[in-house]
């Protein structure tokens, strides 16, 4: 095959092209006498040479390589893979939203403005916050401007030793990576036997030196934080601000919320709980929301309605500052509107009913043959240790085995708490039959474990590549053609 | 019941018999009740398919759109041609619906446009490195800049007056929470101020240089790296991609890290987002690098794959000693690149470039022959140009709105002294005719 076992660039044949253009009706001007000799580039890009049909053919075999949601089930716990609706989609495209310019006049933007606005309070009722800026354009950058805020509040109080953000071990790499990059010092503080908060353990790390913490709740073990209420208070009464990490919203919404809890600032991963597709990796969108008195630190601009006219106020003396060009990733902003609109409040209840439902029905049925380290009914997802040192087979091998079953793995080695990690997420859009299947796969996998594990550790073999050397691809980078 | 979760009543019950439960509420009991909602949540009633069509609709239609508007306007977000097939391979969901490719093995459709993208890239920059993208081009900067503290563990960044404003202003943020001292150089005539670097000190991590800069002027950029190489800082550039089809890359520049904005390559205008941030470092900076790159290697049976690579600089193996808490690309968006840069091809970017540069020069030269504009700056420029206008910007831009035309930017938030300053962008997709049509409508206005 021509396509897609090559690199585009092995296709290029000087000549060839693949677009047109008009005809430049500028007649008396040249480029090259344009731009002064010294300015000009000397060696030309080294870019394909092809025309429309072999670029078709080239990406379409490629995502014949890949696997996504729409090609099968992909229980990755912590990221909340559901089906991303097509309506979504189409929406996002109209022309009055996708092919508009961020500083156009305010009176042709009003719609865009509209949404936005809406979208934030709707945001802060799932919440139970005071106000969201949608600009965060990830997770990660939530986290960050989030920090920022702690920071800022902080320095606002002229109270500049709080150096340090407390974050339990089963956070994910990004909460401490991110408070890191607001140069914070990071104090770990263990889980309990349970995998919540150590209440013990956090009174001690609280001291006049801490800026916050950082929790996801349920945790990354999926299960509910029950003393909560307790965690925020003893943070509160230190002084402290409480930061919730919006991965796990999924399990949740609409049964109780991040600001009744407690929590000061929430991020929210649109990609995640509101059916935004990942994209291969992004893009995301990361709103954050936060109680009353720190609105005023939000990043700018900030949408504000007068005389029934939408604008952005750029004016906000006390804002931690801008943190994006425009105003975020508006495409991404638009699909999870879109979709909270056709679910509705009732909508939302039932999605995280039938999430936390359909996780607990898999563990109820993978307990019996795995081991479950923690066992307790889960929000909507569970940990398993995939192993339990039956033979020399690693959760890695489990994995790999799955991908031969064509099912997406979930995620392995993760929370760092549970050795040989197998962290289950189904969502609710998946049905019983998918669940079962999956059951039915596990138990085989777990049979040719005790039989042939010779077999999952040669796994996978019907993937159009085969386990890949990571040590030399990151010994001598080959980054680029 | 709804349309994206199957779940049955009969099938609930069976399934909370098998868990050995009696009701949903009692998955939930570890949730204390004085934090359990009775009520519904305050936001609207689900809507049917079409419903939600007609909402958004009306929304939609409350925006004048780039279809039916001619555009002028640009700084920082640019109404380039998009071919057909952009949308349409980024419309596989086989694609879209994927997660961040830790699977390899199922993952090499999205390894592989990454590591394209990866390689055009660096070809269009004359970089060694540049990664699997980044937020937007002002978050790139800033990581941009974040990396330079890292790397010559210095912590002062200076960065040019005539960058974007609203660029500076992301700098400006990351680099006051991370504790980087920060100072901007003087504007000089629209171009860097050179006199600055005189005075330039040893705490200095990095210079930052957008070329074409914010008002449309190509900058001297061969000085100034020199100077920034004297003094052992680094030099970071903020590049457009389609400029580089014709002007000296960073690579030529002898830049050390380029950063930049892509959307420009086959990325819809979206009211200002996704967009594609991109970085990129010569091979002794690749280790210092923030984010995700893509790296090629061989499976088992020796056959051709990619994966991701230097993960032991990223959060989630690394956690607070990671370079960057970034842990996401706009994966996409540079997927839509890919595809383009590869439509577009060696003669098609150069193309773009030289049409933008005469269009450009061409509209600028009209626009002063009405003698109701003079030239801002002096300098070469590119697609951009900055004028100033004996006529209150408000005024052309309302007379152009009326004629399905959006207006140039108007810099009066910038400063006093701007009030009448204007920046028009003209890309290739503006034909003569148009520009015509735009000079016609201010010549009426001004009579």
């Amino acid at each position: 095959m021509r396509h897609g076992n090559q690199l585009i660039i092995e296709l290029s044949k000087e000549g060839r092209k693949g677009y047109s253009l008009p005809k430049n009706d500028i007649e008396n001007l040249s480029a090259d006498e344009l731009i002064p000799e010294k300015m000009k580039r000397n060696t030309q890009p080294d870019l394909p040479e092809v025309y429309e049909v072999d670029v078709i053919r080239h990406y379409t075999n490629l995502s014949n390589k890949n696997y996504g949601v729409d090609t099968g089930f992909y229980p990755l716990g912590s990221c909340t893979m559901k089906y991303n609706p097509k309506i979504n989609e189409d929406m996002a495209a109209l022309d009055g939203f996708s092919k508009t310019h961020p500083y156009q006049p305010l009176s042709t933007v009003q719609g865009s403005l509209e949404l936005l606005h809406d979208l934030g309070l709707k945001l802060s009722e799932i919440t139970g916050m005071a106000s969201f800026s949608l600009q965060p354009a990830a997770g990660a950058q939530g986290e960050l401007v989030g920090l920022m805020i702690i920071k800022k509040y902080h320095e606002e109080r002229k109270d500049f030793k709080r150096k340090k953000i407390i974050v339990p071990d089963s956070a994910h790499g990004t909460n401490p990576a991110s408070a890191t990059a607001v140069g914070y010092d990071i104090i770990e503080v263990k889980s309990d036997k349970d995998g919540g908060v150590d209440i013990e353990a956090l009174k001690n790390a609280l001291d006049d030196e801490v800026a916050g913490l950082m929790l996801t709740n349920p945790s990354t073990l999926g299960l509910f934080e029950k003393n909560i209420t307790e965690v925020s208070r003893l943070v509160h009464e230190a002084g402290g601000l409480v930061y919730y990490d919006g991965a796990n919203l999924n399990a949740i919404m609409g049964i109780c919320r991040p600001g009744d809890m407690g929590f000061d600032i929430v991020h929210l991963n649109l990609h995640k709980t509101f059916t935004t597709p990942h994209g291969g990796g992004g893009p995301g969108a990361g709103p954050v929301g936060v109680r009353e008195d720190l609105v005023e630190y939000l990043p700018v601009p900030i949408i504000e309605k007068k005389d029934n006219l939408y604008w952005l106020n750029d004016e906000k003396p006390k804002s931690i500052g801008r943190v994006m060009h425009f105003y975020g990733q508006f495409g991404v902003l638009v699909r999870a509107y879109t979709y909270i609109l056709t679910m509705g409040a009732e909508g939302l209840r039932r999605v995280s009913e039938a999430a936390v439902l359909n996780a607990n029905y898999l563990q109820s049925q993978l307990k019996e043959h795995f081991h479950l380290p923690v066992d307790a009914f889960c929000k909507h997802e569970f940990v398993l240790n995939g192993t339990d040192g039956l033979s020399d087979v690693r959760t890695l091998d489990i994995a790999k085995r799955m991908l031969d079953y064509g099912i997406h793995p979930p995620t392995v080695y993760f929370p760092l708490i549970i050795d040989e990690a197998l962290m289950i997420e189904p969502t609710e859009t998946e049905s019983l039959e998918t669940l079962d299947q999956f059951v039915q796969v596990m138990l085989k996998i777990k049979k040719e474990m005790e039989e042939n594990p010779e077999l999952l550790k040669q796994a996978p073999i019907s993937t159009v590549v085969r386990r890949l050397d990571e040590v030399k691809a990151a010994r001598k980078p080959v980054v680029k053609w | 019941m709804n349309k994206y979760v199957p779940l049955t009543l009969e099938e609930q019950d069976y399934m909370l018999n098998k868990i050995g439960v009696d009701s949903i509420d009692d998955l939930f009991s570890d949730i204390p009740l004085n934090i359990k909602r009775q009520d519904p949540l305050k936001i609207n009633e689900s809507m049917s398919e079409i419903e939600v069509r007609q909402w958004m609709k009306k929304l939609s239609d409350k925006n004048a759109n780039l279809e039916d508007y001619t555009s002028f306007l640009g700084a920082g977000s640019y109404d380039h041609y998009i071919p057909s097939i952009v949308r349409h391979i980024a419309s596989r969901s086989e694609f879209y619906t994927s997660y961040t490719p830790y699977q390899p093995e199922i993952s090499q459709g999205t390894l592989q446009y990454i590591f394209e993208f990866q390689s055009m890239m660096a070809e269009l920059t004359g970089m060694d490195v540049i990664n699997a993208s980044m937020y937007d081009g002002a978050t790139a900067t800033a990581e941009g800049a974040m990396m330079a503290v890292r790397s010559v563990n210095r912590n002062k960044i200076i960065a040019s007056g005539t960058m974007n404003p609203e660029i500076l202003k992301v700098l400006e943020t990351y680099c006051h929470f991370r504790e980087i001292e920060l100072e901007i150089i003087p504007v000089k005539n629209g171009k860097t101020d050179f006199e600055y670097f005189n005075q330039m000190n040893q705490d200095v991590a990095a210079v930052i240089v957008q070329n074409p800069n914010f008002y449309g002027i190509i900058e001297e950029m061969d000085e100034i790296v020199v100077k920034a190489h004297e003094n052992k800082s680094l030099v970071v550039m903020n590049v457009d991609p389609i400029s580089l089809g014709l002007i000296k890359s960073p690579g030529e520049y002898g830049a050390d890290i380029v950063v930049g904005e892509g959307q420009s390559l086959g990325i819809p205008q979206s009211f200002g987002g996704p967009y594609l941030g991109f970085i990129g470092a010569t091979q002794k900076l690749m280790r210092k690098m923030p984010g995700r790159i893509c790296g090629l290697t061989e499976d088992i049976e020796g056959k051709r794959g990619f994966v991701l690579t230097l993960q032991a600089r990223e959060q989630h193996i690394r956690r607070e000693k990671a370079t960057s808490n970034i842990c996401s690309n706009q994966s996409l968006c540079s997927l839509m690149a890919v595809v383009y840069l590869s439509t577009m091809g060696k003669s098609g970017i150069k193309e773009v470039a030289e049409q933008c540069i005469t269009k450009a020069n061409y509209a600028m030269n009209t626009l002063i022959e009405t003698g109701l504009f003079k030239k801002a700056f002096d300098g070469p420029i590119f697609k951009e140009f900055t004028l100033v206008s004996s006529i209150d910007p408000k005024v052309i831009n309302e007379a152009l709105l009326n004629n399905q035309m959006i207006g140039p930017l108007s810099l009066g938030k910038y400063g006093d002294d701007l009030s009448h300053h204007v920046i028009f962008a003209i890309t290739e997709k503006r034909s003569k005719q148009e520009i015509d049509a735009m000079v016609q409508v201010i010549r009426e206005v001004a009579k």
